[in-house]
């Protein structure tokens, strides 16, 4: 008896569309809902973290002080950095895993659903935690996003147990999304799809799944080992009690390297979907790809104190994680040799997704080339905490990973809500952005080599004319990007009705759906011919 | 349902989670095995004047303090500097002097530059294998007994040996919160 109301309740569950109400938005186990809900979020978190950018340009445009005290400056480049990174990009590309990775590989959903549902909840919360401490006692956290020791545990302002407490809950919310997407991708690929067929965005996101397991239980310990120093009268980081605070920063960055390319493997698999659509030609060396994902994430375990070759470390030190860090050159150099091969002889066409997509391939090997004059130990003596770190750091997250989240809307927006979006808007958006960021942040390059050092509200005065330079393409840059909102509420509300395939020669499982798209999809496995 | 894969990942975090505390004695050992980042061996137990290949090679070693706002006490090597043969068993003193108007306990931490030189500067006795306790005002010569070993690399002539002094009479609370030394001093 109980068993026929199941399956019939279940049945019935089938038929329907979304539960009706806001709560629905709260209670929802459906990748589509969690995937949008991971997305707003990291939109608006985008905001407040270039808002606090803004602050930080505004203050820069000239040389002295005059917007802000140094103390609050320290507290908008500090949370801009954790805003951007955990509120931002990462939640971003956990959105678009959301969406699409069930789409891609023909899964009719994500492998944990609640937990799902779980882990994006979690992190609303976690980030009001971490905004709240600015109308605290004592200010936010000031000590810099990678907040060594013992600025964030002796001299750190009051607020940083709440922004421990933060990092537990983003990391507690980071790891259960990784599981999910393991899980999903071993056990839920459509019946005949193997690993080696699944496509690039699903494979960049295994890889990143699994450092994002690897790694985040790291910064959940490191930041454990702060709130037992600050409140429990151990003594990890303070040498008055037998620790190190070096020790610090080789945990940290124990965590922070694999990190980076958590933030920005993802944008490798965007990249390398949107290149094959638009150059109409299959991506060039699907295998070199995928082994080059995994020794991109191997490397990046043995390259963490690149970051600290000036805390006295020894020469054989220096030189072992010199030459490691110039070997990620190799695989990363593949990654971007076949983007090239499959754009070449291609028969081309720049629609939005592709010339943020295009752009990507050629910043990033900007932001790459800084990355290997940084490695080189005896240089980074000079580079180290200079503009010329902040502009490289910036060079790969700006025009790499955020490139790569807002190419990928432009790629599946037209499938996920069914409605085109306004290109001529969307060519808009991608020149502002183009020229802004680098407006803002090629400047940075000389004013780093010359000298200007990172993190500080004031600099000489011959640092003015490309500081002004900087801040002008800043404010040029934050404003392009109310052009994207406006142009996703405007694709949404008003939208040209998209065709099942929007774009010429698209190809994968996610395109032979209807448009628009059903609430739950997939409900039978469909059937995999592979075409490699 | 098929739970292998979620409950291996569990593994994994927990275990990357204890891998974190554990990088901690790792990097102690690591850096007392290779002596690397200054830091010095423990008491050293063997033969007092190892025999040294090349008797006749002199080295100069500084003593040097660092003050910490942690304890503001007036600590001084009473001899900046001496040359010395390797493998010779030389002695100096520091003098420290409580100058709070309480009793405090100090603890010495040493440090070696160059941190590569750090595993050969042997320490027969040393007042920082030691806590320090000090009435208020008192002075008090604290011996260091010492050698340095003749395998040091040819390379390096001059080390430099330095000390800081940390307050952990209160070690309920951390020796570093600058709240408290307020407290003493008031």
């Amino acid at each position: 008896m109980s068993e026929q109301t199941l399956t019939l309740d279940d049945h019935e569950h089938h038929e329907h569309g979304p539960a009706k109400g806001l709560l629905r938005w709260v209670f929802t186990t459906n990748h589509k809902d969690i995937g949008t809900l991971y997305l707003i979020f990291s939109l608006t978190m985008f905001f407040i973290g270039g808002m606090m950018a803004m602050v930080i340009r505004a203050e820069l445009f000239q040389p002295g002080l005059q917007l802000v005290e140094p103390g609050f400056f320290n507290q908008m480049t500090t949370m801009h950095g954790l805003i951007m990174v955990f509120g931002a990009v990462m939640p971003g590309f956990v959105g678009l895993a959301n969406w699409q990775i069930p789409l891609m590989v023909g899964a009719p959903d994500m492998a944990l659903p609640r937990m799902n549902n779980w882990s994006f909840w979690i992190l609303p919360f976690a980030f009001t935690m971490l905004l709240s401490t600015l109308f605290m006692d004592g200010g936010a956290p000031d000590f810099g996003w990678t907040f060594y020791a013992p600025l964030s545990t002796t001299y750190a302002p009051p607020s940083v147990t709440f922004f421990i407490f933060a990092i537990h809950m983003m990391g507690i919310s980071s790891i259960m999304g990784a599981m999910n997407i393991i899980v999903t991708l071993f056990n839920m690929r459509a019946p005949g799809m193997s690993l080696m067929q699944m496509p690039m965005f699903a494979w960049s996101w295994l890889i990143t799944a699994f450092l994002l397991v690897a790694v985040m239980p790291v910064l959940a310990a490191v930041v454990t080992m702060m709130l037992m120093d600050i409140h429990f009268a151990t003594s990890f980081f303070s040498a008055a009690g037998g620790g190190d605070p070096v020790l610090f920063q080789h945990i940290f960055w124990f965590f922070g390297h694999p990190e980076v390319y958590i933030m920005i493997l993802p944008a490798f698999g965007v990249v390398s979907q949107i290149l094959p659509t638009f150059s109409r030609k299959p991506l060039f060396g699907y295998h070199s790809m995928v082994y080059a994902l995994i020794a991109i994430a191997i490397l990046s375990f043995v390259v963490w104190a690149h970051h600290m070759f000036t805390v006295g470390m020894p020469i054989g030190g220096q030189l072992f994680f010199m030459y490691s860090t110039m070997l990620i050159a190799v695989p990363t150099g593949v990654k971007i040799f076949n983007w090239v091969a499959t754009m070449f002889k291609g028969s081309l066409s720049f629609e939005t997704p592709m010339l943020f997509a295009v752009a990507f391939v050629v910043l990033f090997t900007i932001g790459g080339f800084s990355g290997i004059m940084l490695a080189i130990a005896p240089i980074d003596f000079q580079y180290q905490d200079t503009y010329f770190v902040v502009a490289h750091f910036h060079y790969v997250l700006v025009p790499g990973a955020v490139f790569g989240i807002v190419a990928g809307v432009y790629y599946w927006l037209p499938k996920w809500c069914g409605k085109m979006y306004d290109e001529s808007l969307g060519k808009t958006h991608f020149w502002l952005s183009f020229i802004g960021l680098n407006l803002t942040f090629f400047p940075m390059h000389f004013v780093g080599l010359a000298g200007m050092p990172r993190r500080i509200p004031d600099y000489s005065l011959q640092f003015a004319d490309f500081n002004m330079m900087a801040s002008m393409g800043a404010f040029l840059f934050g404003a392009s990007q109310l052009v994207f909102v406006y142009l996703v509420i405007k694709a949404i509300r008003s939208g040209e009705k998209a065709a099942q395939v929007p774009w010429e020669s698209a190809e994968g499982l996610e395109w032979t759906l209807p448009t628009p798209l059903p609430y739950h999809t997939f409900t039978t496995p469909p059937v995999f011919e592979s075409k490699l | 349902m098929n739970l292998k894969t979620p409950k291996g990942l569990t593994v994994l975090v927990v275990f990357m989670f204890g891998f974190g505390f554990m990088l901690v004695p790792l990097y102690d050992v690591f850096c007392e095995i290779t002596g690397l980042n200054g830091k010095t061996n423990g008491q050293y137990q063997g033969e007092i004047t190892p025999a040294g290949s090349e008797k006749g090679r002199q080295v100069t070693l500084q003593f040097v303090v660092n003050k910490n706002d942690n304890l503001p006490w007036e600590f001084e090597p009473n001899q900046t500097e001496m040359t010395l043969a390797v493998g010779e068993r030389r002695e100096t003193t520091y003098r420290v002097t409580n100058t709070y108007k309480t009793a405090a306990i100090a603890q010495a931490v040493p440090s070696v530059s160059p941190a590569e030189a750090a595993e050969y500067l042997n320490k027969i006795e040393c007042f920082c294998f030691e806590q320090q306790p000090l009435e208020a005002g008192e002075h008090k010569d604290m011996p260091l007994v010492f050698f340095v070993d003749p395998k040091l690399p040819a390379h390096i002539n001059k080390l430099t040996l330095s000390y800081t002094l940390f307050d952990i009479t209160n070690s309920k609370k951390p020796a570093s919160d600058p709240h408290k030394v307020k407290k003493v001093v008031n």
